[in-house]
């Protein structure tokens, strides 16, 4: 489902404070996998998510999603494939914009932005719905702005919206960072049930060993901008969750 | 009486100046100055096309075509050149100057003999009340056009635009175009008010536009403090507050010359109302 093929990445090339956060990583993750990336604070981890979504651009290297060759292509016309949820819930979402507005945006992720309306009853009927699913009571409030919500329950709805449209990648940066741990375990669950539900292809970043070790059946270690450890679901299933912090000893 | 009859008509004139600003600021978050100029360049392209005795149906299009493509230009050097948002504004501006000062060829074009919107269109006998009656339809349609297209769905991807770029981005949205869009849509509003107001007093004159901004700005910022005030989330109120605002700003400054402040300090006496209006809040939410 994505090919990365020996991907660079350097920041300010040539100058005196260049940064080379990916230093050549090539990786195949197949369809339906779940693959969580650990590393160490500047390992170049979120920099390789940001080049599979194409918020940030590859300084050599090919990226393959699909089949398609999308190296060049920016963020915005990766959106085709790809749904994102962001370390800080601000970013997935917009404040100042209702629930419903939010949920309309996400529903058309793959598909021109018109000039029609597109919210009609049924539409509310629907959202009202899915978000009910997730027990918080929000149905209710589809008409408040996104700001007056929590963290967890934007990260959840964050969620949520990844798949009101047809979604075959999942990208997660660190989306429990900023959350206390009740809201992180919730949201952590409800990516879990998605992602199986809907057979999403997922690659999750998190700085949460437990998280690491309970979710996902793929597990890499990136240090340096490169990829240290690459462990398949049959040695993740022989892991033990103290192998994980010895990695960080 | 009449004095506060023609601010009400000057607010009505104003009205798509503020929506523009309303765009431009409230939903782009951008600060566009590009106003001052695109406002002139609508007068300017009214007068030199009703002196050729051009018919409306050609004149209105090329005011907004006029206004879309200063906006565009912006949002251009704006969002491909990387260029702070304020500076292109402002680049646009200065050289909108030349460029209207060589399409009138003359500092002032007066629109006295030639027929405009108001002594074509006759609602009422009565000129005041004809005026009101047409910048009230223009206004109606205009904010109807700009309600709608705010309440569909590309029109909620623009709102997004202004509020989380990172978010639409993902959710497939070009936003370099969407800024564009945005800015060309704003100028265009702008270029209309430039169209009423020539027309309106009878004449397009290069130094219109100057300070033209803060009008928007006042007009804008009165509607924002509104719209707190009274929590509004709908689109359609927050677009009538913006007229409300329009109207308010032209009002104030009449009742400040009716009780007789010289006209030179006019445009002073603007910018501390604006500078009130924007403080309130604030001052309020200490004094508590």
């Amino acid at each position: 489902m994505i090919v990365l093929q020996n991907l660079h990445k350097a920041f300010n090339p040539g100058k005196a404070n260049q940064v080379n956060a990916v230093n050549g990583v090539s990786l195949e993750v197949e369809e339906g996998e779940f693959v969580v990336i650990v590393g160490a604070n500047g390992s170049g981890k979120t920099t390789l998510l940001d080049m599979v979504a194409g918020s940030v651009l590859p300084t050599s290297g090919g990226i393959l999603v699909d089949s398609d060759d999308v190296t060049k292509l920016p963020d915005y016309r990766r959106s085709r494939w790809i749904a994102r949820v962001f370390q800080n819930p601000v970013s997935g979402t917009a404040s100042d914009l209702s629930i419903l507005d939010n949920f309309r945006l996400a529903a058309i992720r793959t598909k021109p932005k018109g000039l029609s309306i597109g919210i009609n009853e049924d539409f509310k009927k629907q959202v009202k719905e899915r978000i009910s699913t997730l027990g918080m009571g929000l149905e209710s409030k589809i008409d408040q702005p996104m700001g007056t919500l929590s963290g967890g329950q934007r990260q959840a709805l964050t969620l949520l919206m990844s798949v009101m449209d047809t979604c075959k990648i999942l990208l997660l940066d660190e989306p429990t960072a900023a959350l206390d741990p009740r809201s992180a375990a919730l949201v952590m669950r409800t990516a879990d049930k998605l992602i199986k539900d809907y057979r999403l292809t997922a690659i999750l970043i998190t700085h949460n060993l437990k998280d690491a070790y309970n979710y996902g059946n793929r597990l890499i270690l990136m240090g340096e901008g490169l990829i240290v450890k690459d462990i398949d679901a049959a040695g993740k299933s022989i892991l033990r969750q103290n192998d994980l912090f010895d990695w960080f000893g | 009486m009449d004095f506060y009859l023609t601010a009400l008509l000057q607010g009505l004139c104003f009205s798509a100046l503020a929506l523009g600003i309303y765009i431009s600021m409230k939903i782009f978050n951008i600060p566009d100055i590009t106003t001052d100029g695109s406002y002139t360049l609508g007068g300017v392209v009214t007068a030199i096309l009703l002196t050729h005795h051009q018919p409306g149906y050609i004149i209105l299009p090329a005011v907004i075509l006029a206004g879309g493509l200063a906006g565009a230009l912006t949002g251009l050097i704006h969002t491909k050149l990387k260029i702070n948002a304020l500076l292109a504004g402002i680049l646009v501006m200065t050289a909108l100057y030349s460029v209207n000062l060589s399409l009138m060829g003359r500092s002032n074009l007066p629109l006295i003999n030639v027929s405009s919107l108001f002594s074509v269109i006759i609602i009422s006998g009565d000129p005041n009340h004809n005026t009101f009656w047409i910048l009230a339809i223009f206004v109606v349609i205009i904010t109807g056009i700009i309600g709608y297209v705010l309440k569909t769905d590309f029109g909620i991807a623009m709102r997004a635009t202004g509020n989380s770029e990172s978010m639409i981005r993902s959710l497939g949205v070009n936003t370099d175009r969407m800024k564009i869009i945005g800015l060309a849509l704003a100028n265009a509003l702008t270029a209309v008010s430039g169209y009423l107001i020539s027309q309106f007093q009878g004449f397009t004159d290069i130094s219109m536009g100057i300070g033209i901004v803060i009008v928007g700005l006042g007009s804008v910022i009165i509607a924002e403090t509104l719209i707190n005030w009274f929590r509004i989330t709908t689109v359609w109120l927050s677009l009538i507050l913006v007229l409300a605002g329009a109207v308010i700003f032209q009002l104030v400054l009449a009742v400040t010359l009716d009780i007789g402040v010289d006209a030179n300090l006019l445009k002073l006496v603007t910018a501390a109302f604006v500078l009130v209006i924007v403080s309130l809040p604030r001052i309020m939410v200490r004094a508590r």
